[in-house]
C-alpha cells in the first residue's frame, strides 16, 4: 500500500482524444505511455518517479483493459533486464527509476540490452535527482547514454513536450534498434501543467503472442563473435539511423531569429530557466519570443552534427548551456568543430559554473559574460536584473544566519526507527563508539542530530557489505545498518550472503518497517499487509537463515528500547563468530497512522470501546535538560518556555501530533532519565465496568487527595 | 517538439510578467495543498498557473519550497514559466512558520521593492534548538527585524493556532491571509469556491480561512518576543493563613523592593515543596545573604546579588527528589491538568501511566541520613538492594494500588529534612553560597555570576550527575578568574558554554581558553 492513493489520478489515465489532462508531470508521462501503446511497464520506486509506479499500481483496471503488464521490479537491475522482452519482439516496454542511483544499479542490464539492440521500442524513464532537495550523489546520467550508446532525450520541461518525447522516444528506439533514455528533472516530474490527451492504445504486439510463438536469434546475444558485430552495428547502422530519425522528425527545436551574430545551444530541460534569464536580460519575453537564436537539444545524445553545423554557420560565437559535470556536450561540440575546421567560438563552462544547478541567476551571470565578450550591443541599455545582494548584505538579514536553524528531513513523529538509534546511543554510552556503516533509507537520518550515528553509506543494500573490510580481530565490532527495502533490493545476497560466506564478525541491523518507506511506502517482499496482487509476508529472518546465518534475533517491537539495547549489547559482545543479525521490526508510523486512523475513528463512531494513547510531560517535574530530546528528536516532542520565574530553560512538551508510540517513556525508562513523562490513555465509549471502576477509583483517590490538600498550607495559585 | 519555429514576425517583446509565489513550509504542513489551491483558483479565473516542488525526502519533516507562477496570458499564447524562484524576483512569499520566514529572507526571496510576506509567527523548533541542554531557541526578534526590513509588506500572525482553533490545518489559514492581502486579483468568493471544490474537510477549512481572512484584515501583526514572559506576582495583602501572612510580612519587611517578587516566588515554591517553616528558613538564609550584599555596597547595584540569591536559593532548596515527584503526580490539580492537556471529554475515562526508573541511589537518598549512610558504606548490600529496586516501572497513577504507593511516598515529606538527600543538598548549597559570598567584597559581579551557576544543576540520575560535574568544572574556574576585570563576563561565558552540549565539550574548550588568559 503506497503512501498516497491515486484513485482520482487513475481517472485521468482514461482521458480520450482532445480532452485536457491537467496535473503532475510524472502522471502525464504515465498517460503518455498508455497513449503510445506500451505493452509492459516496470521500475523501482524512488523520488521523483515514485508516483509513476504508484499510479500504475492503483490503475489495475485500466491496465487490464488495455492488456498492459505492470510490475514493481525488485530493483532497477530487474527493471532494466525486463526490457529484454523488446529484444526479439516488437513489444513496446518502459521502465523507470531514480537516476543516477538507479542507473548505476541497472547498468549491467542496460549495457547488455544496448549491445544486442531492440526490436520493440524500449524506453527508460529516468527521474533525474539533481540539484536542490536531491537525496543522492550529484552525477550525470548522460555518461551512461554515451558509454552504452543509448539515446538520451531531454525534453523541454512542459507537459506537452514531455508527453511527445515519450511517443517519439518509442519511435526513435524502433527506428534505430536502440533503447532510449528519457530524462526528466525532479521539478519537471512534479510540475503541474496541462496537455491535450489522446486515446489510449492497446499494444500492437502482446507478450502473450511472444510467449506462444517464441523467437530467438543468437546474433542478438552478447557473446563473441556477436558482441563485436554489435559494436560495429551500433556505430555504422544504429547511430546514423537515430540521427536521421531525429533530424527528419525535428525533435530538436530552433527558436528566435534564424540568423544572428551569436547563438545559444541548450539542453531541453534547461529551456525554461534560460528563457527566464534572457527575459531578465531584456532579450526574450514570457511567450518564448527571443532576440537570440536558440537551438534546443531535446535529444542530448546523439548530437546531430549537421544541425549543429547549420546553426553554427555564420555565427561568431556560441554558448553551450549544459548542466552538471563533466561538460560532455560542450566537449563533443569542440571535437565536431575542430574536425570540420569551423572557427565559431564556443563558450560554455568557461563562463558558467562547472557544477551545480543552472538556476536563473546563475544563467543571467553566465550569459551576461558571454554577451559582453561576444555581442555587447545586444545587451542594449541593460535593464536592471533582480538582485537580492543589497538585502542579503544588510546586517539585519545577516543576523538571521545565527538564528535560522537548518531543518533537514528527519524521522517522522512516532517513527519506529527512532528507538533503534536511541538504543544504539545507550549502548554507545556503555561500550564506546563503534564503526557504523549506514545504508540508504529513512534510517540514514540517524547520521543527523540528535543521534549522530553512522560513518558511511555506499549504496542501497550495501551497508553490511561496506563493513566487510573490518572483519579483523579487534576490541570492537563493526555495526552495519540496512533497511528492509535495501535488504530485498540487493542486501540479501550482496550484504548478508557476503557476510555469511566470509564469516564477517560484525553486527548487521536490519530495520524492518514493513514497507519501502523512504520512497513512499510501497509493499515489498516482507510487507505484512496482504496484497492480492503480490506475494508478501515473506520473513527476513527465514531468508537470512536460509542462506546460512546462525546468530539471528528478531525484535518485534522496536519501541522496546530495553530489549533493543540488550540485544545490541549481546550482539556486540557475544563470543560467537560470524555475522550477528538483528531484525528490528515495527510498522512505519506514517503508513500505520494512515491505515488505522480511519479504522479508529469508525470504531469510536460505532460506539466501540477504544483506547487512544498519547504522551505528555509534567512540566513541574521537567528540569529543562532535554536529555530526552537528545535520545529522540521526535517532531512532537518539543520544548516550551514556562512562566515560572525560577526556571531559566524551556521544559519539554509534547504536542497534539503525538501518536503515542511510547518511545519517550521507553527511552526515559531505559536511560534512567527523569520521571516527567506520562502516557495518557483516553478510553472512548467506556463500558459499564470501566465506568464503575473509574467511579470507585475516583472516589477513593479524591478522598485521599482532599485529605492531603486539607493538611497543607500553601498559597492559592 | 516536432515543430520548427519560424522567425518572429514582430521582434517585439511582450512586457507580461508572471506573478511569482514561493511557499516555504516543513514536510507534513500541507504546503502542497496550499499550492494546489492557488493553482486551481488561478485556473478557474482563466489564468495560466504552474507549480513545482522538490518533495523528495523533504516530505519527512524537512524544510521545503513550493514555487508557483501565475499569468493572465495573452489569448492563444502559451507562456514559458520558470520552475524555481529567482532571488530578488518573488512577488509573494508564504512562510508556514516563523523561522521559515527567516529562511526565505536569507535565500533572497524577500526584497523590499516587491515582496509581500505572509508568515505564520508560530514556532516549530528544529532539533538543533531542542537538543541543547540549555535554551537553544533561536531569537524570534531577529526574524521580525529582518522581515520588517526585507519585505515590502508583511502579514504575520499565528496562523497555526488559528487553524487548530478552527479545527483545520495551517494551509487553510494561509489561504485566508493570502485572500485578505489582496495580492491576487481574485474575489474572496473565488477563494472560497476553490476550497469547496477541494472536497475534503470543507467546513473546517472555510472556518479557518474566514478567521484568518478577518485576522489579516486587521492589518496588525503579531510580534513575537525573545524573552519568555515570566510570572512575577506582587505581594498579596493577605494570603489567607496566618503562617503564610507571616511569610509575606517578612518579605515586605526584610527584602529590598526589587527582590520582593522573586522572593515571593521562592517562598511559594518552597511552601509548596515542603511547608511554611521551610520557606521561613529560606527567608532567613536570604536575609543573611542580603546583609552581606548590603555590606558590600549592593545598594548601588540594585541588590543584584540578593535578587540572584532569591532565585537560585529557592531552586536549590526545592531539589527534585522522589517525594516531590510522587507529590506532584498525585495531586488533584495534576489530574485535571492532564485531562485538559489531552483534551479528554467528560464522557471519556482517562488513566495515566508514569514511566519511572527508581534506583537504590534514590531510595538511599530518601532514607534517614544515618541509615542511608549505613547502606552506602556497604557496597555488597547496596548492590543487592539495587538489583531489587533498579528497574523501569510503569506506574498507573489512576489505580488504587499505584496511587496509594505514590501517596505514601509523597507522605514521606514529613521526614524529608532528615533524609540523606536533604543533608547532601544542604551541604552543597551552603558551600556554593559561601563561595559566592566570599567573593562579594572583592568582585561583586563575579559573586552574582557564581550564584547563577546553580542553573547548571538539574535533571535526575545521570543527567543530574552531569549537571553537577559541569557546575563543579565551572566553579573550578573561580580561582583562575579572580582578580581579573572581566571575571564576571568570563564566568557567564563559561556557563553559557556548559549549556551548549551534553558532554561539556564547548565548556572544556572555554575552560582551556580561560586557562590561557
Amino acid at each position: 500500500m503506497a503512501e498516497r492513493s491515486f484513485a482520482s489520478e487513475v481517472e485521468d489515465l482514461k482521458l480520450g482524444a482532445g480532452e485536457i489532462f491537467s496535473g503532475e508531470g510524472i502522471l502525464a508521462i504515465t498517460k503518455a505511455l498508455l497513449q503510445a501503446g506500451v505493452s509492459y511497464v516496470g521500475g523501482y520506486q524512488g523520488s521523483p518517479i515514485s508516483h509513476l509506479m504508484d499510479v500504475l499500481a492503483d490503475a489495475k483496471d485500466v491496465m487490464d483493459e488495455l492488456g498492459v503488464h505492470f510490475e514493481s521490479s525488485a530493483s532497477e537491475a530487474a527493471a532494466a533486464a525486463m526490457l529484454s522482452a523488446s529484444v526479439m519482439y516488437p513489444a513496446r516496454g518502459a521502465v523507470t527509476w531514480k537516476s543516477t542511483a538507479g542507473t548505476n544499479v541497472a547498468s549491467d542490464a542496460l549495457s547488455n540490452l544496448s549491445s544486442g539492440g531492440v526490436t520493440g521500442g524500449a524506453l527508460v524513464i529516468i527521474g533525474e535527482d539533481y540539484g536542490e532537495g536531491s537525496s543522492i550523489m550529484q552525477e550525470r546520467s548522460h555518461a551512461f547514454a554515451m558509454k552504452s550508446q543509448m539515446w538520451l532525450l531531454t525534453p523541454r520541461p512542459n507537459l506537452t513536450a514531455i508527453v511527445e518525447a515519450v511517443e517519439k522516444g518509442f519511435e526513435l528506439s524502433e527506428a534505430s534498434n536502440t533503447p532510449v533514455m528519457l530524462q526528466v528533472g525532479i521539478r519537471s516530474c512534479h510540475v503541474h501543467g496541462q496537455f491535450i490527451a489522446k486515446d489510449n492504445k492497446r499494444p500492437a504486439f502482446t507478450l502473450k503472442e511472444a510467449l506462444e510463438s517464441p523467437r530467438r536469434d543468437v546474433n542478438r546475444i552478447v557473446l563473441p563473435p556477436a558482441s563485436f558485430l554489435h559494436e560495429k552495428e551500433k556505430l555504422e547502422r544504429r547511430w546514423p539511423a537515430a540521427v536521421d530519425f531525429v533530424r527528419a522528425n525535428g525533435l530538436n527545436e530552433f527558436f528566435g531569429p534564424s540568423a544572428g551574430e551569436i547563438g545559444i545551444i541548450v539542453q531541453g530541460g534547461l529551456y525554461n530557466n534560460l528563457m527566464r534569464a534572457l527575459q531578465q536580460l531584456g532579450l526574450a519575453d514570457v511567450y518564448g519570443e527571443s532576440r537570440v537564436p536558440i537551438y534546443v537539444l531535446n535529444v542530448s545524445y546523439p548530437l546531430i552534427d549537421e544541425e549543429v553545423l547549420d546553426f553554427a554557420r555564420d555565427k561568431s560565437a556560441l554558448i553551450m548551456v549544459e548542466e552538471g559535470a563533466p561538460e560532455y556536450i560542450e566537449q563533443a561540440l569542440h571535437t565536431l568543430m575542430r574536425r570540420r575546421d569551423i572557427q565559431t567560438k564556443l563558450s560554455g563552462k568557461d563562463v558558467l559554473p562547472l557544477g551545480g544547478e543552472y538556476t536563473t541567476p546563475v544563467l543571467v551571470r553566465g550569459l551576461a559574460a558571454f554577451f559582453e565578450a561576444n555581442a555587447p550591443k545586444l545587451l542594449g541599455n541593460r535593464p536592471p536584473v533582480p538582485d537580492p545582494t543589497p538585502v542579503l548584505a544588510d546586517p539585519r538579514v545577516k543576523a538571521l544566519s545565527e538564528v535560522v536553524p537548518p531543518r533537514p528531513a528527519g524521522f517522522c513523529t512516532g517513527c519506529p526507527e527512532r528507538p533503534i538509534f536511541a538504543a544504539m546511543k545507550l549502548v554507545e554510552k556503555e561500550l564506546g563508539e563503534h564503526h557504523v556503516s549506514a545504508d540508504i533509507g529513512c534510517h540514514l537520518f540517524s547520521i543527523l542530530p540528535p543521534f549522530n550515528i553512522g560513518g558511511t553509506t555506499m549504496g542501497y543494500g550495501l551497508g553490511p557489505a561496506s563493513a566487510s573490510a573490518f572483519n579483523v580481530e579487534a576490541g570492537k565490532r563493526s555495526i552495519s545498518v540496512m533497511g528492509d527495502g535495501g535488504f530485498w533490493h540487493n542486501g540479501l545476497a550482496t550484504s548478508v550472503g557476503n557476510a555469511v560466506f566470509n564469516k564477517q564478525d560484525g553486527v548487521i541491523l536490519v530495520v524492518d518497517n514493513y514497507y519501502s518507506s523512504a520512497t513512499g511506502g510501497q509493499d515489498i517482499l516482507s510487507s505484512r499487509a496482504l496484497n492480492p496482487r503480490r506475494k508478501t509476508n515473506n520473513s527476513i529472518v527465514d531468508a537470512v537463515k536460509g542462506i546460512g546465518a546462525t546468530w539471528v534475533r528478531q525484535i518485534d517491537r522496536t519501541y522496546d528500547v530495553k530489549a533493543m539495547r540488550d540485544t545490541l549489547r549481546e550482539a556486540l559482545t557475544t563470543k560467537e563468530k560470524g555475522p550477528k543479525i538483528i531484525v528490528a521490526s515495527s510498522e512505519c508510523m506514517l503508513n500505520k497512522q494512515r491505515r488505522i486512523k480511519p479504522l479508529f475513528a469508525k470504531a469510536v463512531k460505532d460506539g466501540k470501546r477504544m483506547v487512544k494513547e498519547r504522551f505528555g510531560v509534567d512540566e513541574d517535574v521537567c528540569t529543562g535538560d532535554h536529555a530526552c530530546i537528545r535520545l529522540s528528536g521526535c517532531p512532537s516532542l518539543s520544548v516550551k518556555h514556562t512562566d515560572d520565574p525560577l526556571k531559566d530553560d524551556p521544559v519539554a512538551a509534547i504536542d497534539n501530533s503525538c501518536v503515542g508510540c511510547g518511545n519517550c517513556g521507553e527511552v526515559s525508562e531505559a536511560a534512567v532519565l527523569c520521571p516527567s513523562f506520562y502516557r495518557a490513555d483516553v478510553i472512548h465509549n467506556p463500558t459499564g465496568l470501566d465506568r464503575f471502576l473509574a467511579k470507585v477509583r475516583a472516589r477513593v483517590i479524591g478522598w485521599l487527595q482532599a485529605r492531603r490538600a486539607a493538611g497543607r498550607v500553601v498559597f492559592a495559585d | 517538439m516536432n515543430m520548427m519555429m519560424s522567425e518572429p514576425t514582430t521582434g517585439l517583446l511582450s512586457a507580461d510578467k508572471p506573478l511569482s509565489i514561493a511557499i516555504l513550509a516543513m514536510g507534513g504542513q500541507g504546503g502542497g495543498v496550499l499550492a494546489d489551491w492557488i493553482v486551481a483558483l488561478a485556473e478557474a479565473e482563466g489564468w495560466v498557473a504552474q507549480t513545482t516542488s522538490v518533495p523528495g525526502v523533504a516530505q519527512r519533516t524537512g524544510a521545503t519550497i513550493y514555487y508557483l507562477e501565475l499569468l493572465k496570458a495573452r489569448p492563444g499564447a502559451t507562456p514559458i514559466l520558470s520552475l524555481m524562484p529567482t532571488p530578488g524576483d518573488v512577488d509573494i512569499v508564504l512562510a508556514a512558520e516563523l523561522m521559515e520566514a527567516g529562511r526565505s529572507v536569507l535565500r533572497g526571496l524577500v526584497t523590499p521593492d516587491k515582496t509581500l510576506l505572509i508568515a505564520s509567527t508560530h514556532r516549530s523548533y528544529a532539533v538543533g534548538e531542542k537538543e541543547k541542554p540549555g535554551d537553544g531557541i533561536g531569537n524570534p526578534e531577529t526574524v521580525v527585524t529582518a522581515t520588517d526590513f526585507a519585505a515590502r509588506m508583511t502579514v504575520a500572525f499565528d496562523m497555526e493556532r488559528l487553524a487548530v482553533k478552527n479545527g483545520s490545518v495551517i494551509s487553510s489559514a494561509m489561504f485566508g491571509a493570502l485572500a485578505a492581502s489582496g495580492a491576487l486579483p481574485f474575489s474572496k468568493e473565488a477563494f472560497e469556491a476553490t476550497i469547496r471544490a477541494g472536497g475534503k474537510g470543507i467546513d473546517a477549512s472555510l472556518r479557518a480561512f474566514n478567521a484568518a481572512f478577518d485576522r489579516a484584515t486587521e492589518r496588525s501583526n503579531d510580534r513575537p518576543v525573545a524573552a519568555p514572559v515570566k510570572r512575577l506576582d506582587p505581594l498579596p495583602a493577605t494570603a489567607g493563613h496566618p503562617a503564610l501572612d507571616r511569610l509575606v510580612a517578612r518579605i515586605r519587611a526584610e527584602c529590598p523592593p526589587a527582590v520582593q517578587a522573586m522572593a515571593y516566588a521562592g517562598v511559594k515554591k518552597l511552601t509548596d515543596f515542603q511547608d511554611p517553616a521551610y520557606a521561613d528558613a529560606y527567608l532567613t538564609r536570604l536575609g543573611q545573604l542580603h546583609a552581606a550584599d548590603a555590606a558590600a555596597g549592593g545598594m548601588a547595584r540594585g541588590f543584584a546579588f540578593t535578587l540572584q540569591a532569591a532565585k537560585y536559593l529557592a531552586v536549590a532548596m526545592a531539589y527534585d527528589d522522589v517525594i516531590r515527584v510522587a507529590d506532584l503526580k498525585t495531586r488533584a490539580s495534576r489530574f485535571e491538568r492532564v485531562r485538559k492537556e489531552v483534551g479528554a471529554k467528560a464522557d471519556q475515562i482517562l488513566y495515566t501511566t508514569e514511566y519511572m526508573h527508581p534506583r537504590m541511589e534514590e531510595v538511599c537518598g530518601t532514607l534517614p541520613a544515618r541509615l542511608g549512610h549505613f547502606i552506602e558504606a556497604r557496597p555488597k548490600l547496596y548492590a543487592w538492594l539495587d538489583r531489587l529496586i533498579n528497574k523501569g516501572r510503569r506506574v498507573k497513577t489512576g489505580t488504587l494500588f499505584w496511587f496509594s504507593g505514590l501517596y505514601l511516598v509523597s507522605g514521606l515529606r514529613r521526614w524529608r529534612l532528615g533524609s540523606l538527600r536533604h543533608q547532601r543538598e544542604a551541604a552543597h548549597w551552603e558551600t556554593w553560597l559561601a563561595e559566592a559570598s566570599a567573593l562579594l567584597t572583592e568582585d561583586y559581579d563575579l559573586a552574582v555570576e557564581v550564584l547563577g551557576n546553580r542553573r547548571l544543576v538539574k535533571g535526575y540520575s545521570d543527567t543530574h550527575a552531569r549537571g553537577l560535574s559541569k557546575f563543579d568544572r565551572v566553579m573550578a574556574a573561580v580561582p583562575m578568574l579572580k582578580g581579573r576585570d572581566d571575571a564576571a563576563p568570563w564566568m557567564r561565558r563559561l556557563r553559557q558554554a556548559a549549556l551548549l552540549d551534553e558532554q561539556g565539550t564547548a565548556l572544556d574548550g572555554a575552560l582551556k581558553t580561560v586557562a590561557t588568559l
